[in-house]
């Protein structure tokens, strides 16, 4: 698809009441998927939360994210092209399965409908546009909600331990589904989990946090 | 423009309010330049305490408050302790909702009808029974105790406090409380109001008082089923106030603030008492016991609930079959042969007023639920929740039209409006309206809103969508059931309003709730039933529309038939 991005942590720092929550530094590649490890209450989702835009007012953070070069630090969330992978697959009630694919699309993207259905098929759900997303099992779901996130053309990805509510068989197939896609896309990615096996299959740098 | 929405609504409500106590005020002690009162006096006062039968008026609207209240709520918390989950309470539960949409008004004509001397429950046990061969010449309506007009009270305001109720619960985890007390030996129902009934008054405390501000205000009721020699404060008051002889304006002013004060004191007396149970009921709690003898008990608390709501809708059938009566002799049960002439004669005069209340109850409910939606939009975007800060107050704000009497302040809105020299048009009764629609649709729909999951959001966020779009096409679309519900409630609040309409209106805009009022006064039974009946169906029809529209809507999206 494109060219890969790139995207740099550069001395990120977030602190609640005066203490330093977590301090972190680094440079994702292209298809790189790099992994945070740790526990809950370590502080993955605050980093998750601000990396994306939506870090709540009580914490406050330093350091600059960069996106190709850019800081977004101080972007509004919908501008800063970091697509987001839930537990859950979030695949909105109300839309088809096409209209989720199609939410996320870039307005002025050519050919909306062939490219639905092409990613559609290339993830084996070929003629489920028109389908209600709550007919559609979890495996699919969760192919549904990866569809869409590559649509929208992300330039770096954040995923919230996507693979933590799958059933065990799935989880692998859906892990590879996943990491390769995002690699063949150039995307920069960053993986926040407690599954040491998510980080295993990643393949890519990883660190943990403790607390 | 959505920063500015919390501060309009609080303008909105506030300031019409104490515009109107201050106008209602200052009449009363004898200011009122458009009417000659050019000075301060004490005469207003005088010629109110001079007023036959004014104690016996006061009397009876601040007992009937109270009474109401307590019998209403104490019904509430003896069904709710007796709640196992059967199939009778879910299906008392489902009886009870549609009942909130039922305007004062209809339900106040069905018991009427019920229980009149030659109402249907007389003609059911007679001659039978009673060996009456002609209705008794009994004061069973209008009774000089108000005790009809408390029955009358108790059946509307038993669904509101039960539903309030049934609207915190879910924040107290009951069950396990229940549950918790009940491993320690405690009987179910004991167990619920000695572990879940101390945390659930505080919750629902605001619509106790709206309660009871409205139950010793109340106009329409009163008319319908008050005492009449005399009746109570706040129809003498609307009396004088129409008086031809406008001095007795400033009579009626003094009168409104006179039922502002027996308002305040009925809270006051009511906050004492949740005192006084408090230090009992801390006793109580303390002192171990486990609950004997439930029984009767929770019988008492299924039974009442029952028979509250059972009577409104009896009631009803009776409208129902006296709309419809041809010849109808005293004794028998039901009458000799049906027609549709009542209907027939009425429909002429019946579709200006429903006309007339549909424009007015569809423009409140819109501008109401647009100024909710931007409220709770603001409080989305600003991430400020009401919790943290002001908007706890504001939140009791919004009750303050449900707690100050209406017939309070409406009266010096009145006068600011004609010294304003604003003539009587429709959108000064939809403004009128809004106050009373506005605090029950923002309250109806903030719970949905508030709990709606901020991922949602934060998905479509990244997916690159605005915020504006998201509103539009997430947010909306998947509120879409409890906003079309909070636009029910808003319209079956408007269509019940009287008092607004016939004040704010001054008599010249008449709706469907105005028009089955006055003819109250007449008797013709017949008339009644078909309005009250036209009354009684209208809420309806929005409520109708809020099941529907949804399930019509998103037949093809399963997740979307049970509200999000």
């Amino acid at each position: 698809m494109s060219a890969g991005h790139r995207l740099v942590l550069d001395d990120v720092r977030i602190i609640l009441q005066g203490n330093t929550l977590l301090e972190l530094d680094a440079e994702i590649g292209p298809g790189e998927v790099y992994t945070v490890m740790g526990p809950s209450g370590s502080g993955k989702s605050t980093l998750l939360a601000y990396l994306a835009g939506f870090l709540a007012p009580a914490f406050q953070a330093s350091g600059r994210v960069l996106l190709d070069g850019h800081d977004i630090s101080r972007l509004p969330a919908e501008r800063r092209g970091i697509g987001l992978l839930f537990q859950d697959p979030l695949l909105f009630p109300h839309l088809s399965v096409a209209g989720n694919l199609r939410f996320g699309m870039p307005r002025a993207a050519a050919d909306k409908a062939g490219r639905i259905e092409t990613a559609l098929e290339r993830v084996g759900l070929a003629g489920f546009g028109q389908r209600d997303p709550a007919t559609l099992s979890g495996g699919q779901k969760a192919r549904v909600a990866l569809m869409r996130l590559l649509l929208s053309a992300p330039r770096a990805v954040l995923l919230d331990e996507p693979f933590s509510k799958l059933d065990r068989p799935l989880r692998h197939d859906m892990r590879r589904l996943v990491f390769d896609r995002l690699r063949e896309a150039g995307l920069p990615s960053l993986l926040v989990t407690h599954d040491r096996e998510d980080a295993e299959e990643a393949g890519g740098r990883m660190i943990e946090l403790s607390h | 423009m959505l920063r500015l929405a919390p501060l309009l609504i609080v303008t909105l409500l506030v300031g019409p309010i104490l515009a109107g106590l201050a106008m209602a005020l200052l009449p009363a002690f004898g200011y009122l330049p458009a009417l000659g009162g050019h000075g301060f006096s004490l005469d207003p006062w005088r010629q109110l305490l001079a007023q036959p039968g004014l104690a016996r008026s006061v009397g009876v609207s601040f007992a009937s408050g109270l009474f109401t209240t307590a019998v209403s709520l104490a019904v509430v918390l003896l069904f709710l302790a007796g709640v196992s989950g059967s199939r009778l309470d879910r299906w008392i539960r489902r009886l009870v909702a549609p009942l909130l949409s039922l305007p004062h008004a209809a339900a106040a004509f069905g018991l009427a009808f019920l229980i009149a001397p030659s109402g249907l429950l007389a003609r059911l046990v007679s001659p039978g029974l009673t060996g009456w061969q002609r209705p008794p010449d009994l004061l069973i309506v209008n009774d000089p105790w108000g005790l009809s007009l408390l029955a009358g009270l108790v059946i509307k305001e038993t669904p509101f406090l039960l539903l309030m109720c049934l609207a915190a619960l879910p924040q107290l985890d009951a069950e396990r409380r229940v549950a918790m007390a009940r491993s320690l030996g405690y009987r179910p129902m004991t167990a619920w109001l000695k572990v879940v009934a101390p945390s659930l008054y505080p919750l629902i405390r605001l619509p106790v008082f709206a309660v009871i501000a409205y139950a010793t205000s109340v106009v329409d009721v009163a008319l319908i089923l008050g005492p009449t020699l005399p009746p109570t404060l706040a129809v003498s008051i609307l009396t004088w106030f129409n008086d031809p002889d406008l001095s007795r304006r400033f009579m009626a002013s003094a009168g409104a603030v006179l039922q502002l004060g027996v308002t305040a004191t009925a809270l006051i007396a009511w906050c004492c008492l949740e005192r006084l149970v408090a230090r009992l009921g801390r006793h109580w709690l303390a002192r171990g016991g486990r609950g004997q003898g439930e029984r009767p008990l929770r019988l008492a608390g299924k039974g009442l609930i029952l028979l509250a709501s059972l009577t409104a809708f009896v009631g009803l059938v009776g409208l129902a079959l006296s709309s419809i009566a041809g010849f109808w002799r005293f004794p028998d049960a039901l009458p000799q042969s049906l027609t549709a002439t009542h209907w027939l004669r009425a429909l002429p005069t019946l579709t200006g007023p429903i006309a007339t209340t549909a424009l007015i109850a569809i423009g409140t409910t819109l501008l109401a639920l647009s100024l909710t939606l931007a409220a709770l939009e603001n409080e989305q975007r600003s991430g400020r929740r009401p919790a943290e800060g002001k908007l706890l107050s504001a939140l009791t704000l919004l009750y303050l039209p449900l707690i100050v009497p209406q017939i309070a302040f409406l009266f010096g809105l009145v006068v600011v409006m004609e010294s304003l020299g604003t003539r009587p048009r429709l959108w000064l009764v939809i403004f009128g309206h809004l106050l009373f629609v506005l605090p029950y649709a923002f309250l109806s729909l903030a719970e949905a809103y508030r709990r709606f999951d901020p991922r949602w959001t934060q998905l479509a966020l990244s997916l690159g969508a605005s915020r504006n779009a998201i509103f539009w096409r997430v947010r909306l679309p998947m509120l879409l059931a409890p906003l079309l519900t909070a636009g029910a409630v808003g319209l079956a609040v408007s269509i019940g309003q009287y008092l607004p309409t016939l004040l704010l209106g001054a008599g010249r805009i008449a709706t469907v709730t105005t028009e089955a009022v006055s003819l109250a006064a007449g008797g013709n039974r017949r008339v009644i039933g078909v309005w009250a009946l036209v009354q009684a169906s209208l809420p309806l029809v929005g409520f109708i529309i809020a099941v529907g529209l949804p399930r019509l809507l998103w037949s093809n999206r399963r997740d979307m038939r049970g509200s999000p």
